[in-house]
């Protein structure tokens, strides 16, 4: 299993022992690609219209794509992915957040691909060869998925009384974890100082106006502000993530030994 | 995906103008391609779209067995390729629903006759994945017993059918290929990985036969289908060359075929090979297989949940259109 990185040559050792900086920074963005791609993929076969059942899976391939690319810098991708619990997993709460109906999947994703979208447009100045290069190719990607969650957003919003009602339902329960997205903590410090990453706090009013914009299209009311829930960049995350790595990861967890 | 044809309900009527029908028959004899708006023969249009429609919702429906594993593949890799193989089944099914909506059914209604039990689809999907190399399994043999039937369906005497189809057998060739791949993975890997593979070829082999259809002697519609140019090579035939082609890439794997009477034949250059349940097929086909119950109700709630999300998409559609007017 060789490319994992020396610091977390352990399973389960990473809550407890440092990983630098960089590698705890792809792993914060490699997360939330995988963790999200997952969720998506969970449509798979079981959308409202084949041509959504096309582009959840289009999204959610990019994803595990990104991730792919982020965790094989981090490491081995595979080990990484299907071999860490619960408290090494750094990615944000809201994609972690269960699909819901196709409502809250929307609300998620618009939350979630708004941030990434502004993130990557920055990243693309990195500092860091690799970062940069991927922000390059995945910051087409995420333009697309972009202008979808906005479309659907309008459309549900603007569309009849009860997708209206879902689609409020849904961005009232992903609201809450959108603080998350532009905290800034020691490591990531280090990212900006460094130049490696763009600060989030830098691009928080153009995301509030963006969604401001999309929401009043959609004749939607953003939900009040309240205390934010953090916490998925240190490992502590919502009861949620724990079944979904359940699933993900039985089959190399069970045949530790084999190759797929 | 393929779907043989299942029902036999098509008959050459009688009604139709002798002087059209011959022009037609030559046409199609000619090796012509018949399009959306030529004239064609009632029969014809019939057999056409429940051929095409249950090609259709054999691909929706297989996306099923396969996407009870995307949540749970055992590598990145593998997750992404498992996740654009069930995507392009769904391309497919729009490709296809597009060409059946050509003549003259739509989308929704050829759906309602699949979740009313009225249309079939194939009986394969009926069966249960039930560990990974059931992946592998599929995508060698199911998807393989597929190109076997749709290479020849690229010549179909319908314009948009044949058109699709050369879409769609592309496709399929590379999901037969990761199949394969993951087949090789397995028989190679440890000693449960090829416990796994052999119990999933032991499961799969004798309902992919039946993907080819029931035998020609019991398939009345093979002949006007041939002569339609519909179909292209019979039932006995294609299942004959998929057992010749197979057989030797079990062999490959260190694999055994669960078939006692196999055995190479010399004198007519490919196998012989054991009987097949049809009972057990024409009970599936009936929509008694292992999980069919599984299927139908997934689709059905997809398709009930998704209801809201059709509805709002064809609100909004309809106020931005006024609002465009006003």
């Amino acid at each position: 299993m060789g490319g994992w990185t020396p610091a977390c040559a352990g399973v389960h050792l990473m809550a407890t022992v440092a990983v630098d900086p960089r590698t705890e920074y792809l792993l914060r963005l490699g997360d939330d690609a995988l963790v999200l791609g997952q969720r998506l993929s969970e449509w798979c076969g079981h959308g409202p219209v084949l041509e959504v059942d096309i582009s959840l899976a289009n999204l959610a391939l990019d994803l595990v794509g990104q991730a792919t690319l982020l965790l094989g810098e981090a490491g081995d991708g595979d080990r990484l992915a299907f071999h860490r619990d619960v408290l090494d997993f750094r990615n944000c709460l809201l994609v972690e957040q269960p699909n819901g109906d196709f409502a809250q999947t929307i609300a998620r994703h618009l939350l979630y691909t708004t941030w990434q979208h502004l993130m990557l447009q920055r990243l693309t100045a990195s500092k860091d060869t690799f970062l940069a290069e991927f922000a390059h190719k995945a910051v087409k990607e995420v333009a697309y998925h972009r202008e979808l969650a906005s479309d659907w957003t309008v459309r549900l919003g603007d569309g009849s009384e009860e997708s209206a009602n879902r689609m409020a339902d849904g961005l009232a329960w992903c609201w809450r974890f959108t603080p998350e997205l532009f905290e800034v903590d020691e490591i990531l410090e280090e990212m900006i100082d460094r130049g490696v990453a763009p600060d989030p706090r830098s691009l928080e009013q153009e995301y509030r106006l963006a969604l401001a914009s999309i929401l009043a299209e959609a004749n939607l009311e953003a939900p009040p502000e309240q205390r934010p829930i953090v916490g998925g960049r240190r490992g502590h995350h919502s009861e949620h993530l724990g079944h979904l790595l359940a699933a993900m990861q039985f089959l190399p967890r069970t045949y530790p030994d084999a190759t797929w | 995906m393929y779907t043989t044809e299942l029902q036999k309900t098509a008959k050459i009527e009688n009604l139709e103008d002798p002087k059209l029908l011959e022009a037609f028959e030559a046409r199609v004899t000619a090796d012509e391609f018949i399009e959306p708006k030529d004239w064609m023969p009632e029969a014809y249009r019939r057999t056409l779209t429940r051929q095409i429609s249950q090609h259709a919702h054999s691909e929706i429906v297989g996306m099923l067995p396969e996407g009870n594993w995307i949540t749970r593949a055992p590598s990145l890799r593998r997750k992404a390729i498992l996740l654009a193989k069930v995507q392009d089944e769904a391309g497919h099914g729009l490709y296809l629903y597009c060409a059946a909506e050509t003549l003259g059914t739509s989308r929704e209604e050829m759906v309602e006759a699949l979740h009313s039990g009225k249309a079939k689809y194939s009986t394969i999907f009926n069966y249960p994945t039930l560990t990974w190399a059931d992946i592998g399994a599929i995508g060698w043999l199911v998807d393989g017993a597929a190109i076997m039937n749709q290479v020849p369906l690229q010549r179909t005497s319908y314009g948009p059918y044949a058109r699709a189809m050369v879409r769609i057998c592309k496709e399929e060739s590379f999901h037969q290929r990761q199949g394969y791949e993951i087949m090789i993975a397995m028989a190679n890997g440890s000693s449960d990985q090829k416990r796994m593979a052999q119990d999933a070829l032991n499961r799969w082999w004798w309902p992919s036969l039946m993907m080819f259809g029931p035998p020609d002697a019991d398939s009345p519609n093979t002949a006007q289908s041939m002569r339609w140019r519909i179909k292209r090579e019979t039932n006995d035939e294609l299942r004959q060359k998929f057992v010749d082609i197979t057989v030797p890439q079990a062999e490959f794997l260190g694999l055994t075929v669960p078939d006692p009477d196999l055995k190479w034949n010399e004198e007519k250059g490919g196998y012989d090979f054991g009987e097949i349940d049809w009972d057990e097929f024409y009970a599936v086909v009936k929509g008694e297989g292992p999980v069919a119950k599984e299927r139908m109700t997934a689709r059905r709630e997809a398709w009930e949940k998704g209801a809201w999300v059709r509805e709002a998409a064809a609100a909004h559609e309809e106020k931005r259109r006024a609002r465009k007017a006003a």
